[in-house]
């Protein structure tokens, strides 16, 4: 699924938002997510309180922060994972500011996950010529590979490739279409 | 052109109605709409005017262009000649005692060529004179026989002897080039590698493939083509034999295999090989496959060619932060930067001839073709199109051909080595790319 980061980011803020504001509504857990002993006790600033399998009541509030924080984090992640494609500008393999976070992302996850495979599909505009547009789609390729395993993931789960300006995302001749074709794909195997 | 000299709906050649003629011009460009089509988009004020006489004609013809007509073309695209419609020529030689110069000066010719095509079995037999029309001096006479099946290679050779007599360079007519087309989209799009004389006629498909194909190189004996193909899901490089339709994969590191160019002695191969880290160039010993490096610098190295002396190389780099043509006077020396007028310079085609090397060459937001005058240093933009990419130049360096993209498609346009005349291949029912102009083998 495709969508431009600012919706994603917003999406995660949403998603975010909404396990914040379950636990402030003092809403039971469902029965099972952690025991079928456990109820929602007293609602205390924001926190909730839950009983103990033993019966015995445990005050847990830096527990619930941390559990809200994880789930949170988790969505997080998840919402930026879901963000596969990072452009450049013309003739750069430079990776964009707001890229570092989802590419962290995703090298959490393959460092996680150390069998999953990627491949990185550097591609680059039009113009130009064909052979030149060839190595730089490498070069961005190969800065983002970098990248990940800066961050966490194997070498040996990436691997690259270039279509140059032959797989182009979307046809025509326009700014807007060359900034589209200017790009890195993660295709997980 | 040569469909309005080859039906002529008015007069006493045809003396069907026209509703007829036209039905017969649509049935031409039907038939030709399977390859590429000829139109000329400006012409060379230095033309020189030629009268190309339709050649007589003894015993049953092929169907198909005649031989006036061929060599009427070839001229016409050399941007050199200026022939004569033979609707307004007074009288129709086919030799000497026919010919009076009088008129033909009149015309204003500086050259008259006359025919004759006599059938013979399965062959064609041709005699063909030209003649000074000033001087009024005879300064080619020959012959020559084709199986009737082969005319219009007969015409592309009457083409190279009358452009060598009156210029004195080497005739390119009977040349091939190599092209890749694109038809389709999504999972129907189609990649075709093909072959056709120098008038995109005869074409034929050497290689389909529903991945892309790049960068044709002609061996220097023209039997054979390097390419870069990406039909294994990554880009290797092949040598094609045409004759037998053999291919060998000659390049298939990791990373990229690319920029194939054939050494003059067609024993080894210039590549572009990321395998070490990053683009270098390489040259491959094809007989052995050992691999020389060329190149040592983290930035891209590509597109590389031998220069004319076959001593030393050109290539793209872009070690001082955009793409810029490079020398290397002999494989491993320090390379020297040869363009400077613009931040985009890339694909370098040295001249056979030595005095110049073509290239793509951004300029403001276009990118054209350009050329620098390798004793001066001078540049000069030869295209006036803008989205210009793979030059290619004849073997006798007077023309070159490139790719452009004319109302969204991708067409080719053979122009002439100054810029002076342009002259257009579209393709119909598809793209057309990545020209490679053959040599002459003869």
């Amino acid at each position: 699924m495709k969508m431009s980061f600012s919706t994603k980011a917003f999406a995660m803020l949403l998603s975010a938002g909404l396990v914040a504001g379950c636990s402030s509504t003092g809403e039971n857990m469902e029965e099972g997510t952690y025991g079928s002993d456990v109820a929602a006790i007293d609602q205390d600033g924001g926190s909730t309180v839950y009983g103990g399998a033993d019966g015995s009541s445990v005050s847990a509030s830096e527990l619930t922060d941390d559990e809200r924080r994880a789930a949170q984090e988790q969505a997080e992640q998840e919402a930026l994972r879901d963000i596969t494609t990072f452009y450049f500008d013309f003739d750069t393999s430079e990776i964009k500011p707001d890229a570092r976070d989802v590419l962290v992302a995703h090298a959490r996850y393959l460092a996680d996950n150390p069998r999953q495979q990627v491949r990185l599909e550097g591609h680059a505009d039009e113009r130009g010529t064909k052979e030149y547009n060839l190595a730089l789609g490498e070069r961005r390729a190969n800065a983002v590979q970098r990248f990940l395993i800066v961050n966490g993931a194997s070498r040996g789960q990436i691997e690259t490739v270039s279509y140059g300006e032959e797989k182009p995302a979307v046809r025509g001749s326009t700014e807007s279409a060359w900034a589209q074709n200017r790009r890195v794909e993660l295709v997980f195997q | 052109m040569f469909m309005k000299s080859r039906f002529r709906c008015s007069g006493s050649f045809l003396k069907t109605p026209i509703i007829a003629c036209l039905v017969l011009f649509l049935a031409a460009s039907l038939s030709a709409r399977a390859e590429l089509l000829i139109r000329i988009t400006e012409g060379a004020g230095s033309a020189i005017p030629i009268a190309v006489v339709p050649f007589a004609e003894s015993g049953s013809m092929p169907a198909g262009d005649k031989v006036g007509s061929i060599v009427q073309a070839d001229l016409t695209m050399s941007g050199e000649f200026r022939p004569l419609e033979p609707s307004k020529m007074l009288s129709l030689p086919s030799e000497r005692s026919e010919v009076y110069f009088r008129d033909w000066r009149m015309l204003g010719q500086r050259y008259v060529l006359v025919g004759q095509l006599t059938r013979n079995g399965d062959r064609i037999q041709a005699r063909y004179e030209l003649f000074d029309v000033n001087q009024e001096k005879r300064i080619l006479g020959e012959t020559a026989a084709v199986p009737a099946s082969n005319l219009r290679s007969l015409g592309h050779h009457i083409s190279d002897r009358v452009y060598e007599a009156i210029t004195g360079a080497p005739g390119v007519f009977s040349t091939k080039l190599a092209y890749i087309t694109v038809s389709g989209e999504g999972e129907q799009t189609r990649y075709r590698l093909q072959v056709s004389d120098v008038d995109g006629k005869r074409s034929k498909v050497r290689l389909e493939s529903r991945e892309p194909i790049l960068s044709p190189a002609w061996s220097p004996d023209g039997k054979k083509l390097a390419y870069v193909s990406f039909e294994t899901g990554k880009p290797v490089i092949f040598v094609h034999e045409l004759a037998t339709g053999e291919r060998q994969k000659v390049a298939d590191f990791p990373g990229l295999n690319s920029a194939p160019a054939w050494s003059a002695d067609g024993r080894s191969l210039l590549m572009t090989l990321s395998r070490d880290g990053n683009a270098e160039i390489y040259q491959m010993d094809l007989a052995s496959r050992n691999l020389t490096r060329l190149t040592d610098h983290w930035a891209i190295d590509t597109e590389a060619a031998w220069d004319h002396a076959d001593r030393g190389i050109y290539f793209t780099s872009d070690r001082s932060g955009g793409p810029q043509i490079y020398h290397m006077e002999r494989p491993g020396a320090e390379p020297r930067r040869i363009t400077f007028g613009s931040r985009y310079n890339a694909r370098p085609r040295p001249s056979p001839t030595g005095d110049y090397v073509y290239y793509v060459h951004q300029r403001d937001s276009a990118f054209h073709i350009a050329r620098t005058n390798l004793e001066t240093g001078e540049e000069t933009v030869i295209t006036r199109t803008g989205s210009d990419e793979s030059p290619s130049v004849a073997p006798n360096g007077r023309l070159l051909i490139y790719a452009t993209r004319q109302n969204g498609e991708g067409v080719l346009t053979v122009v002439s080595a100054d810029g002076g005349a342009a002259y257009s291949l579209p393709a119909s029912g598809g793209e057309v790319r990545e020209p490679a102009w053959g040599p002459v083998t003869r």
